[in-house]
């Protein structure tokens, strides 16, 4: 039993919690991620040689942040972490890695998936200008980098991190130009009830709030976005305010964003079960309540396997590492799954709050002009994917991909894929759900040609 | 002109790199994507329109920040540590091909 390797990918906040549970069994886990320090997205650590205090790196966050780096960091030597290294493939039950130009097979007995998130985009016209990012890249930037995306910098979408890192950018010496939100003041006031299933986190919110408005940055909710103008770069936000004028922002960059979009392109390739999300309006994979995956000896654990943020990841990877445990014989005391399955109940319904608050702005996809790009990587156009649609009969995203390449470039559908869903949808005249997802595709990220085969 | 703006931690030792031939200053521990954006506005030219790129999701998942080294060696920006003396190349075909 000893002898079972126990997979992590990952190393954010439910990859650090489920190593932290399997070593603690007496294995002895891998833990794959790709970047070189560990934290994940939400607690990314700063290089060395940088001197910033963890309060001012992750505000409120701070002590959680220290105490799953520490976690990790008391891990040494008991886990074999492989930092800088790609999955690009699953298949026959192994893990095919990249590090560096060094390709590898790993076979593994258990997999835990932490992948993770990354922004939910919707395009703007000009959204491909330099000078606009999305949200979590903005927040990268500063909070690994101690560097702001422009000097003016305008944050456009929805969803807590819009305010989040408005407050940090103000906080940290940025020129805020405005926060323009794409949800009504009235959607929070419906989401009340179901935010204040977590008082801290609605205070929170509500904290960030009223320091924009101390530090007089304009919050405009409510209104819908027309375009990013510039002719090398960005030089305003065009956008429609909640009575339907037309306004200006002028800025020289654009955080933008719209909640986060789980990262499950492993969990598809390790040919786990999706089902439709109505409150992601995503196809996410089929978990039971403690990570169990369809495909045996595969869990999903975190914000990859349905976004509920970084605590919640934290109890969602030390479960899957206990049901991982338990169905490779090990003893896990009943009471542990437990309270695990009780502490991360209500976590679920705030869950269902912000979406509420900060709804996904499906309907923007119909409001497309033919040729604004959906696709960053290939220029397809919105025009593009109603041809396919309307003209040459795709009746689902992967017939959508292979007439007009949309999802085949180099980001396979990351940024693109909610947006592009949608806009066929809308073509099409059906809900999200019928026109299915992108199939996830190995290598999931490009490869160097130069690449040599070491195990 | 630049596209980043420094809020911080700029006591960091210094390195030198080039972009397009010409030699700029970055500070160690910089990702290769602060290194050029503090010193220039662009990382690449887009290969489906006119347009220029500087990157977009800063977490290895968007593939918008690659770059060449003279070298022809493609780099992603954002999660790339930035190193004295790199050379890096933003514009136009990065790589030579002999004719043989």
């Amino acid at each position: 039993m000893a002898d079972r390797r126990v997979v992590v990918v990952g190393a954010g906040p439910a990859g650090t919690r489920a190593a932290e549970r399997l070593a603690a069994a007496g294995l002895r886990p891998v833990v794959i991620d790709e970047a070189a320090l560990n934290g994940g997205q939400i607690y990314r650590r700063q290089p060395a040689g940088f001197t910033r205090p963890a309060e001012a790196l992750y505000g409120f966050e701070a002590g959680r942040a220290r105490a799953v780096h520490g976690a990790f960091e008391a891990l040494s030597g008991l886990i074999e972490h492989r930092p800088q290294t790609l999955v690009w493939h699953i298949y026959d039950g192994a893990l095919h890695l990249l590090c560096g130009t060094k390709a590898e097979r790993l076979p593994y007995d258990a997999l835990i998936l932490a992948t993770g998130a990354t922004d939910r985009i919707m395009p703007v016209r000009g959204w491909t200008l330099p000078g606009v990012y999305s949200l979590g890249g903005s927040q990268i930037a500063l909070k690994a980098q101690a560097c702001a995306i422009g000097a003016e910098v305008v944050f456009m979408g929805s969803g807590p991190l819009l305010y989040l890192v408005a407050y940090q950018y103000a906080k940290a010496g940025a020129t805020v130009a405005a926060v323009l939100d794409t949800s009504p003041f009235s959607a929070s006031v419906k989401a009340l009830p179901a935010l204040a299933t977590r008082p801290a986190m609605l205070a929170k919110g509500i904290y960030y709030t009223a320091r924009l408005a101390l530090r007089g940055v304009a919050v405009h909710r409510g209104i819908t976005p027309v375009a990013i103008e510039g002719d090398d770069g960005v030089a305003a936000v065009v956008w429609r305010d909640a009575a339907g004028r037309e306004r200006r922002t002028a800025c020289d960059a654009v955080g933008l964003g719209y909640g986060l979009r789980s990262e499950t392109q492993l969990a598809d390739l390790a040919r786990c079960d999706f089902a439709f999300d109505p409150i992601a309006r995503q196809y996410l994979p089929v978990t039971d309540q403690d990570g169990r995956t369809s495909t045996p000896g595969v869990y999903l654990a975190g914000d990859g396997a349905r976004i509920q943020g970084a605590d919640a990841a934290e109890l969602a990877g030390r479960l899957a590492a206990c049901a991982a445990l338990r169905d490779l014989g090990h003893s896990v005391p009943a009471a542990e799954f437990a309270s695990l399955r009780a502490a991360l109940a209500p976590m679920a319904q705030f869950r269902e709050g912000l979406d509420t608050a900060f709804p996904w702005p499906a309907h923007f996809a119909a409001g497309f002009a033919d040729s604004d790009v959906v696709c960053r990587c290939e220029c397809i156009t919105a025009g593009d994917l109603r041809e396919v649609a309307l003209e040459k009969g795709a009746p689902e995203l992967n017939r959508a991909k292979a007439l007009s390449r949309v999802g085949m470039g180099r980001c396979q559908g990351r940024m693109c894929g909610p947006a592009a869903a949608e806009v066929l949808a809308d073509a099409l005249g059906v809900p999200v759900e019928q026109v299915g997802r992108l199939r996830g595709q190995g290598p999931v990220k490009p490869l160097p040609i130069a690449t040599e085969i070491v195990g | 002109m630049s596209r980043f703006r420094r809020l911080g931690e700029t006591g960091r030792a210094p390195i030198r790199l080039t972009i397009d031939g010409a030699e700029v200053w970055a500070l160690a521990g910089d990702t290769l994507m602060v290194a050029l954006l503090a010193n220039t506005a662009a990382l690449r030219d887009s290969e489906f329109d006119a347009g220029r790129r500087a990157g977009f999701c800063l977490m290895a998942a968007c593939q918008d920040c690659w770059v060449w080294t003279e070298e022809g060696e493609r780099l992603r920006a954002c999660s790339t540590e930035a190193a004295d003396g790199m050379r890096i190349v933003t514009r136009g075909t990065a790589w030579r091909i002999d004719a043989s």
